[in-house]
């Protein structure tokens, strides 16, 4: 019952609360533990504590893939930008495989690609992903898997 | 001199913040099917609302304000792209077809 994956749970919970608390006596933090701890209780007698929920495995490598992902989102904003003031935009529909083997990984890919302005992923069965892009650009991004090679790398953990 | 400098950054990303969103809001308009706007709010919901933040943030100045300024920031990221896939993806189920060119075999 008390694990990695709960731990990190209440440490989320109560950090969260913490921040939208801002009173910091004995009182009002001892409730805010007990109100995290009943819903830790809560999310393991639901069964809803596994992979999915918490995927500790993501977090040594989380960092560097948040810094590279907003740097891809910047990048390609501008690109989008250009794109709409240019009007030079021809979208093009495609499928791609991904090659992250849980489903979170398959999650973290799909909602990258969306994320970043210019590729939406559209329908996603088993490994398979509909990506719609604005130019052709955008989907050679895709179809180049940098990305895909991104996420399959956070997915691996340390 | 350094709060005149924050306050001109803070102002350079307020401007950043409003040309994103100013430029999704032309795209929503001009671009031609369901798909290719939803990339024009896409670029709304991560640009457009990160410089806003960002200039919101050098404002406020440091406090437990900044820390809840960069959670809505996290919880857009979260969110945004959600909403955008079930969006997308209910047009295609629907039989919407995208413009432009279909390649290879779809789903």
């Amino acid at each position: 019952m008390i694990n990695s994956k709960s731990i990190a749970l209440f440490l989320f919970l109560f950090g969260f609360w913490l921040l939208m608390s801002g009173h910091y006596t004995v009182l009002i933090t001892s409730l805010g533990v007990v109100s995290c701890l009943l819903c830790v209780y809560l999310t393991i007698k639901g069964n809803f504590l596994d992979n999915e929920t918490i995927p500790i495995y993501f977090f040594p490598r989380l960092i560097q893939y948040t810094i590279w992902l907003i740097k891809e989102i910047f990048i390609s904003n501008i690109t989008t930008a250009k794109v709409i003031l240019s009007k030079s935009e021809e979208p093009e529909l495609f499928s791609v495989k991904a090659s992250q083997k849980t489903n979170e990984g398959k999650v973290t890919y799909a909602n990258s690609i969306t994320l970043t302005p210019g590729t939406v992923t559209t329908q996603i069965k088993d490994n398979v992903f509909e990506v719609h892009a604005l130019t052709k650009e955008f989907g050679d991004d895709v179809r180049g898997s940098e990305m895909d090679r991104m996420v399959t790398w956070l997915e691996k953990g340390k | 001199m350094l709060d005149l400098l924050i306050q001109i950054i803070s102002i350079i990303s307020f401007v950043g913040g409003v040309f994103f969103i100013l430029t999704g809001s032309l795209g929503l308009i001009r671009l031609p099917d369901v798909f290719s706007r939803i990339h024009a709010a896409g670029m709304i919901d991560t640009a457009g609302v990160s410089f806003i933040i960002l200039g919101m943030i050098l404002q406020s100045g440091f406090s437990l304000i900044t820390a809840k300024l960069m959670f809505i920031g996290i919880f857009i990221f979260f969110t945004s792209p959600i909403t955008s896939h079930i969006t997308a993806n209910l047009a295609r189920k629907k039989g919407v077809d995208p413009v432009g060119k279909t390649k290879g075999k779809t789903l």
